[in-house]
């Protein structure tokens, strides 16, 4: 028997109640450890995508199988759903009347009913992975954007979800808070988290995904590997979202759009090899 | 040497007197509060309810109570109530029922913002916790709301305060109405006690109600989110 994806999007259609369709057939799977980036123009979908997947949003028509389990549908148990699927929001999100620890432990203590002294170990240990062991009675207030979002990344890590959802995580953060919390997210993909990354930073995506998915106006309009997207990409429309992210070359420099080098939009280098993160030098 | 009055204060048991009244407004105005507090959460909850109906009846006790003056309103309850259904209230009672009315209205209303102000990602990112609805009011929506409440709530309380002085008008003797009495009576020998008497309110009135202000404020600093 084959392992069933751990998450499986069929033929998903996601309208607004003012009729906008914001999701049309929608067909992806993201199987085990694997990580796949979601890029496109802004308001294309992709985050509202990932609020379906957690059930923030209805949807109209097709089914989302979580570990081979349809989520969708009446009488999903969404509190024990999204106790496997972790969000982490763009704005972070955590709760400022809580400490950073009673922000990690909420979750634990009053979903999953853990004992407090087990939680707060697996709390400090994961504080101190992301570098932030000494924060753990400060208020989110008194945190910087990029502390916040390694907190609420790791909050989502608390509940020990099988599949991660990251939506455009930096897209708040000040460019030399970017790396910081980037670097938490390439450790995870490292040790074989599952994640469905939707993104802005195109050398994060392209150094991060086994896989990318190209959304524009609702549907996938390109599902390839980061090498081909980013190098060849085979619509006309991803084309031209790759170009927002590419420089005029000065005078005297010729490029062809194709092959244009893809940069972060306040980088000013470009990334010659696939693997490497050049990103706000 | 005409007398200036100030004596006034100091003769027989004046003095006793004013606090005596100060104390009638206080009691009024606390317990109103109490009251007002313990209906004016669930009433503010309920205002934030998807319940339609719920929602327009306490708009509309919301809305009557705010356009009615607070006299009127006192006196509905001392002489109207006493005309159409024989029941007789004293003032103080009256006093209490009103201003529990008002509050509860006040309180709800003040409860009802303090909720609709908790962004719409607050609920979200607990749920995507796996907080079940009421888990996500009880950890996260209510002790973010009471944050923002509790330093308009106590504005609340001045401003009951303050209004305790219409009571007069339906008979209570509270502050003011002592201080009239011992003007009128000390009017022929000491006409200029007025001026002392009614600066002796004000200092009582500031004196109650300024720590209490600086203690909204102090509040609204140290809980700012």
């Amino acid at each position: 028997m084959t392992v069933p994806p751990v998450l499986r999007l069929e033929a998903v259609r996601q309208q607004y109640p003012n009729g906008l369709v914001a999701l049309d057939r929608i067909s992806f799977e993201v199987a085990k450890s694997e990580v796949v980036a979601v890029v496109g123009p802004s308001g294309c979908g992709k985050s509202t995508l990932l609020r379906c997947v957690n059930g923030l949003e209805p949807i109209q028509s097709g089914t989302i199988a979580l570990d081979g389990a349809i989520i969708t549908g009446p009488g999903t148990a969404w509190s024990k759903v999204r106790q496997q699927i972790g969000l982490v929001f763009q704005n972070y999100e955590l709760f400022p009347h809580l400490t950073v620890l009673g922000n990690l432990l909420l979750g634990p203590l009053k979903v999953q009913r853990a004992a407090k002294a087990e939680a707060q170990v697996k709390a400090l240990a994961l504080l101190d992975r992301v570098g932030l062991a000494d924060r753990a009675r400060d208020y989110p207030r008194q945190l910087s954007g990029g502390q916040k979002q390694r907190v609420a990344i790791i909050r989502a890590l608390m509940m020990e979800p099988q599949v991660l959802l990251l939506d455009e995580i930096t897209a708040s953060l000040d460019p030399e808070m970017v790396r910081e919390v980037l670097d938490v997210v390439l450790e995870l993909a490292g040790e074989g988290m599952t994640m469905l990354i939707v993104t802005h930073e195109m050398s994060f995506a392209r150094a991060i995904a086994d896989r990318i998915i190209f959304i524009d106006a609702g549907r996938i309009a390109e599902q390839t590997t980061p090498e081909q997207f980013f190098t060849a990409p085979q619509t006309e429309r991803a084309r031209q979202f790759l170009n927002l992210f590419a420089f005029a070359p000065p005078p005297g420099h010729h490029e062809t759009a194709g092959a244009a080098a893809v940069q972060t939009e306040e980088s000013s280098a470009t990334t010659s090899d696939s693997n490497s993160l050049e990103l706000h030098e | 040497m005409p007398a200036s009055g100030i004596e006034v204060l100091f003769e027989g048991r004046n003095l006793v007197r004013l606090l005596g009244g100060l104390w009638t407004s206080l009691w009024i105005a606390l317990s109103a509060m109490a009251v007002s507090v313990v209906l004016g959460l669930p009433m503010g909850v309920l205002m934030t309810s998807r319940h339609r109906l719920v929602k327009l009846v306490l708009r509309i006790y919301l809305e009557a109570i705010r356009v009615l003056p607070q006299l009127v309103l006192l006196f509905v309850f001392y002489f109207d109530l006493t005309l159409v259904t024989g029941v007789n209230l004293s003032g103080e009672l009256a006093a209490l029922i009103v201003f529990a009315l008002w509050g509860t209205a006040e309180m709800g209303d003040l409860v009802r913002g303090a909720i609709s102000a908790i962004p719409r990602h607050q609920y979200q990112s607990a749920a995507a916790l796996g907080l079940r609805p009421t888990q996500v009011q009880f950890h996260v929506v209510l002790p973010q709301s009471a944050r923002r409440l509790l330093p308009l709530a106590v504005n609340l309380v001045t401003r009951m305060i303050k209004t305790t002085s219409l009571i007069v008008l339906i008979g209570v003797v509270e502050v003011l109405k002592v201080g009239q009495q011992i003007i009128d009576r000390n009017r022929f020998d000491f006409p200029d006690a007025a001026l002392w008497v009614y600066a002796t309110i004000f200092l009582l009135y500031f004196l109650v109600c300024f720590p209490i202000s600086r203690l909204a404020q102090a509040l609204e600093r140290k809980l700012d989110l």
